[in-house]
């Protein structure tokens, strides 16, 4: 496994030598490895849309480089283009992004910018869609004639649609019914899964996060507060609550439960290995009997 | 890019300009364009600007908010001046010629009153708009044209009108550069390419900010009606608005002023 995103001691100054001049990043620095699914999170103001619209180069770092598959970015400032195909960046509401007369030709509006032939295009249309669940017989549709999760989908379709080796996302289950979020979430997986690439999802959901990420990367105040594994994360809990961040449910009822004086693991942040915890708990007592 | 713009900006304090009376404030402010075309003469000039300096300390409004609203019509100053520096011609021996070109004392004459009338036009409109803000400006407006009411002119629609578009300006603003950004996150081309690539890249941004804007408007509707709108008719104001004694000495004091520009006139050469 390579370093696939590498962040160098990058910081990031809105409205420099200005009286409202704010700091938002402050010499980050971190690796995200091929084929991970990191989670960012981080409380509102931290930094978190601004480090990541840096992946494909929307911000142009005050300070510090950035190496995509170990190519600095803004080596040739011209060539910028060619890492926004490489990394996909899904926006928060995405849907207010649409503007085609049809779905696909608004999903096509990625791959035809990247000089694609027709033939390609088309397959690339077909494919985003039918991962986000959008039916072949609506292609021809409006966008503008959908419902809001639906929107959504096709947004994010367009961003798939460009096949990039690393996704993006800023919360991109924001405002849906549980039923579209887990929808869109398990989607993404799904893509992650079947195309080894690398995800980047922010999301304020600590159960999201917990769901689907294997690292987790913790913001505040412009500063990477941890960034680990997502049990080791998790298990920090005390902290992540100081930094006014949450942890899932099921940690805080473990959490309690510990404080309570039971010997139990405070790794715990999925409802699944809770069961098996609390199973084998009740087990050693038993035979503790 | 979009976010330097600062005319109609306001800069929010507590000095005795930004408690005056608004209906006052626009009247002089009014007043005071006219008098810089009046007085066109170098001490009716000088007053001008003093007057201006006066006020700025008074409202203490930083020096550097009177270069950001000058900076952006730089170019149409020194694009007036050069035109006048070159195209007066006076009755004396010009004082420089070259070629076809030939400057006047006429010329610079006239070249540097009009520069100092564009930026005082500016400073003190700027003014204005710094030390009120947009509500309460429209606030004054309507109530200054409250007379025309009676021949069936929509005062009041036409206010609340201003009133909303000022308010959606930031907002559209932000709109304007998300939408952008999501667009180059897809590839387009707006910081690079060909012009004709540019205005070409310019309709995935428009489409959604003119959906976005109507979806704005329908909300902002809905909320009115939501808390029973219904226009200006019998229609009260939370904000009174009163005109006090410091107001009437403003008002006085500006006056006199107003007169020495005119007068100058009467008792210093007129410029070009």
């Amino acid at each position: 496994m390579s370093a696939i995103i590498k962040v160098e001691d990058l910081s990031y100054i809105y409205n420099q030598g200005m009286p409202d001049e704010t700091v938002a990043l402050d010499h980050v620095s971190f690796e995200v490895q091929e084929g991970e699914f990191v989670g960012v999170i981080g409380s509102t103001g931290c930094g978190k849309s601004t480090l990541i619209t840096h992946f494909n180069g929307i911000n142009k770092p005050t300070m510090g480089r950035i190496y995509i598959g170990g190519e600095d970015m803004w080596e040739n400032p011209k060539e910028i283009r060619r890492f926004r195909f490489q990394v996909g960046l899904v926006f928060q509401y995405p849907e207010y992004q649409l503007f085609e007369e049809t779905i696909y030709k608004d999903i096509a509006f990625g791959p035809t910018n990247m000089g694609l032939d027709a033939k390609e295009i088309d397959r690339r249309v077909c494919r985003a869609a039918e991962f986000c669940g959008i039916p072949a017989s609506s292609l021809n549709k409006s966008p503008f004639e959908l419902s809001g999760g639906q929107k959504r989908r096709v947004a994010i379709a367009g961003v798939l649609a460009m096949e990039p080796k690393i996704l993006v996302l800023d919360e991109p289950a924001a405002g849906l019914d549980p039923e579209g979020r887990d929808m869109i979430l398990g989607q993404i997986r799904e893509y992650h899964k079947q195309t080894g690439s690398t995800i980047v999802l922010v999301s304020h959901s600590m159960e999201d996060i917990a769901k689907y990420a294997d690292r987790v990367l913790v913001m505040n105040g412009g500063h990477i507060a941890m960034y680990d594994t997502t049990e080791r994360v998790f298990a920090r809990a005390p902290e992540l609550l100081e930094l006014g961040l949450s942890v899932p449910e099921v940690t805080k009822v473990f959490l309690r439960l510990r404080s309570m004086g039971l010997d139990i693991p405070t790794d715990v942040y999925t409802v699944k290995y809770a069961v098996k915890t609390i199973l084998a708990a009740r087990q050693q007592a038993k035979e503790g009997k | 890019m979009l976010r330097d713009i600062t005319i109609g900006q306001h800069f929010p304090g507590t000095s005795i300009l930004h408690t005056m009376d608004p209906r006052v404030k626009l009247i002089l402010t009014i007043a005071y364009i006219v008098m810089l075309f009046v007085g066109s003469n170098p001490a009716g000039l000088a007053i001008s600007i003093v007057l201006l300096m006066v006020l700025y300390t008074v409202a203490k409004i930083p020096m550097k908010m009177i270069w950001k609203s000058i900076k952006p019509i730089l170019p149409i100053i020194l694009f007036t001046a050069v035109l006048n520096l070159f195209f007066m011609t006076g009755t004396s021996e010009p004082i420089f010629s070259w070629w076809i070109f030939k400057i006047y004392k006429e010329g610079i004459g006239y070249a540097v009153l009009m520069s100092v009338r564009i930026v005082c036009l500016i400073v003190g409109t700027s003014l204005l708009t710094y030390t009120t803000s947009p509500i309460v400006l429209t606030d004054a407006i309507e109530q200054l044209l409250h007379p025309f009411a009676k021949l069936h002119l929509p005062v009041h629609e036409l206010a609340m009108m201003m009133t909303i578009a000022l308010r959606f300006i930031p907002t559209l603003i932000e709109e304007t550069d998300k939408i952008m950004n999501a667009q180059k996150a897809r590839g387009a081309q707006l910081d690079s390419g060909s012009l004709k690539d540019r205005i070409k890249a310019l309709i995935p941004v428009l489409i959604p900010l003119f959906i976005s804007a109507f979806r704005r408007a329908d909300e902002l509707a809905m909320a009115m009606e939501c808390r029973c709108y219904h226009g200006g008719e019998g229609r009260t104001k939370l904000k009174q608005l009163h005109m006090r004694g410091s107001d009437i000495i403003i008002a006085i004091a500006a006056i006199v002023v107003f007169v020495a520009i005119g007068m100058s006139n009467r008792y210093f050469p007129r410029i070009g």
